[in-house]
């Protein structure tokens, strides 16, 4: 592997390939860092015969902007808001992820309306990233229009989280050991609504798609990865089970009241191009299915732990109440005392298994906090998928991957 | 002495068949109604900018909905992300490579400042390195605070007088306060 900073490498290698093939049929380019359909940051060089790609070197660290070393800085509860920024496509199931992995650690259970509202939040995120996921795959192989039909779609689900958080886009929802507030009383009746048109939506993208003559030409049998391969690589998430893999964190380890839902975990067959984009299709229509059961049998009670050295106390307790302005002081300046441990705890996000591992030397703030992003390892099938293909393939493989830099490169 | 009716900035019509007018006025008013914005779309803010394009709040109202991806057919640089050293080098290339007259925001927090990224990896605020016109502070920004950003470009673009720098490569000193110092949106 050569150095790909080194741009000298780039043209070296150029030269010696232009002096051993002189009808230039054989070239080295190079793809982004600035290009729409790495969706982010993310460099390819890729060596080109003809029209082919037969060489693909991908270079990461666009955007590595040190958050595993801000996360030791800072006590747990800060941390949150980096949460949002590492999947950008889906900040609501982040915040549940790493809540969990912190309550991991400190051995508490949330209550089962917490887990609920949980619940809600990971599958809107889960909706949101794969809408907007599939609008940008469908816009890179040609079909513009389904951009516009996601969005519209997206924009509800902003509304929501508006409602939900205060904030459009970066939530920032979860606490350790519950939520920011108790759901608003007019979220429900608009989650209602929201999930009465979107099947209508999903329906349309549907029709553009499915059996768009083009789109299935572009895609069915590009980028096709075998199940062992997959496995090997360590795929997760949608991309994995399009490869035809059943496995799905939230039934092959249920967390935060899954194990209560009923649906049904879609897998591909083949692997290619067109799976991926089916297995999201139909991710977003169990996602719907979850929601309704969410909604249906959300449980009243309380919603977060009941223990004021982790939970922030009530503000008229901490203004009236000596030991609750104790704990709001702990809490807030030296942060939640958390015992000496090392935890994993993965969650199933929209894009795969995001991981958090945990080394605490008791206190407020982590010794060592690892992110497992699952775009990092979804992207080292890259090469995998593309040698082999047309150049024009390499935006539907990249589209149908759908990663985001923002948790790649941490 | 015909009488000339005011119709639009600095353009008067003359009984409903002739329009005058400068052109220095025409040339500007022209560029600030179709910028084309060149996506820089290093992280989360882009997502917001691709909001801002699609149809709700709909940058086409702004003339500004032809994202061009091509440095060379672009006009403003909405630099919309965490922009790290490792980029810094790149986004100041692309600068580079865009032709003349031309525009920069620094759209939302990390851009602007470093934002929360206080870290080894982050420059803090491009304009350690790019001319940036509008500041749009927000993490990120909602879409319709970047609408106001660019509207308030498309009134700097107005005020700027650009048809002289196409004959001295230094730009005329212009009075208007739209030219002095940094423009700041709030967008939270």
């Amino acid at each position: 592997m050569p150095d790909l900073r080194d741009m000298a490498w780039i043209d070296s290698a150029a030269r010696a390939q232009a002096a051993a093939d002189p009808s230039a049929e054989r070239m080295v380019i190079n793809m982004g860092p600035q290009h729409p359909s790495t969706h982010g940051v993310l460099r390819i060089v890729l060596e080109l015969d003809g029209e082919e790609v037969i060489n693909v070197w991908p270079d990461i660290g666009y955007l590595h902007r040190g958050d595993e070393k801000i996360a030791e800085n800072m006590t747990y509860t800060q941390f949150i808001p980096y949460t949002d920024r590492l999947d950008y496509l889906a900040p609501l199931a982040n915040n549940v992820a790493y809540a969990l992995a912190v309550e991991k650690l400190l051995g508490v259970d949330v209550p089962r309306r917490c887990k609920y509202i949980r619940v809600i939040c990971c599958e809107l995120a889960r909706i949101s990233s794969h809408l907007l996921g599939i609008g940008c795959y469908a816009m890179d192989v040609g079909a513009t229009t389904v951009f516009f039909y996601a969005m519209r779609q997206r924009e509800l689900v902003h509304d929501l989280c508006e409602t939900l958080s205060g904030a459009r886009f970066t939530t920032a929802y979860t606490r350790i050991g519950g939520l920011m507030n108790d759901l608003p009383p007019e979220f429900l009746p608009l989650l209602q609504t929201f999930l009465k048109g979107l099947p209508a939506t999903v329906a349309e993208i549907d029709g553009l798609l499915t059996r768009n003559r083009i789109f299935v030409d572009r895609t069915k049998n590009i980028g096709v990865l075998s199940a062992a391969d997959a496995i090997d690589l360590g795929l997760t998430g949608p991309n994995l089970r399009a490869s035809g893999v059943e496995f799905d964190l939230r039934k092959a380890h249920p967390y935060s009241a899954y194990e209560e839902f009923d649906f049904e975990v879609p897998v591909g067959t083949v692997g290619d191009c067109y799976d991926r984009y089916l297995v999201r299709m139909e991710e977003i229509r169990q996602s719907i299915r979850i929601l309704h059961q969410a909604v249906e049998r959300l449980p009243d009670g309380p919603w977060h732990v009941d223990d004021p050295k982790i939970f922030l106390p009530r503000k008229e307790k901490v203004l009236t109440k000596m030991e609750e302005l104790i704990h709001q002081f702990m809490i807030v300046t030296e942060g939640l005392n958390a015992p000496p441990g090392e935890i994993y705890f993965s969650a199933e996000n929209p894009k795969g298994e995001l991981g958090f591992l945990i080394i605490s030397r008791g206190g407020g703030v982590p010794h060592r906090l690892k992110i497992r992003g699952p775009s990092f390892v979804n992207l080292q099938a890259l090469p995998k998928l593309c040698i082999g293909h047309m150049v024009s393939d390499m935006t539907a493989i990249l589209g149908s991957l759908d990663f985001v830099m923002g948790e790649c490169d941490r | 002495m015909k009488q000339l009716t005011p119709v639009a900035f600095d353009t008067r019509m003359e009984q409903r068949d002739v329009i005058v007018t400068r052109l220095d006025a025409a040339i500007d008013w022209i560029r600030k109604s179709s910028c084309w914005p060149q996506p820089m779309g290093l992280a989360c803010c882009a997502i917001e900018l691709m909001a801002s394009g699609a149809a709700r709040f709909d940058i086409a109202r702004f003339g500004a909905e032809v994202m061009r991806f091509s440095p060379r057919q672009s006009d403003v640089m909405i630099v919309a992300g965490t922009c790290t050293y490792k980029m810094a080098g790149i986004t100041r290339r692309i600068w580079e490579q865009m032709p003349s007259p031309k525009w920069c925001i620094a759209m939302g927090a990390c851009a602007s400042s470093g934002g929360m990224y206080r870290s080894y990896a982050v420059v803090q605020g491009v304009d350690n390195f790019l001319p940036v016109d509008v500041y749009i502070s927000g993490c990120p920004p909602r879409p319709e605070a970047l609408l106001e950003g660019f509207i308030t470009l498309q009134k700097k673009i107005m005020a700027s007088k650009q048809f002289g720098n196409l004959w001295s490569p230094d730009p005329a000193p212009v009075d208007e306060r739209l030219l002095k110092g940094p423009i700041v949106i709030r967008g939270e």
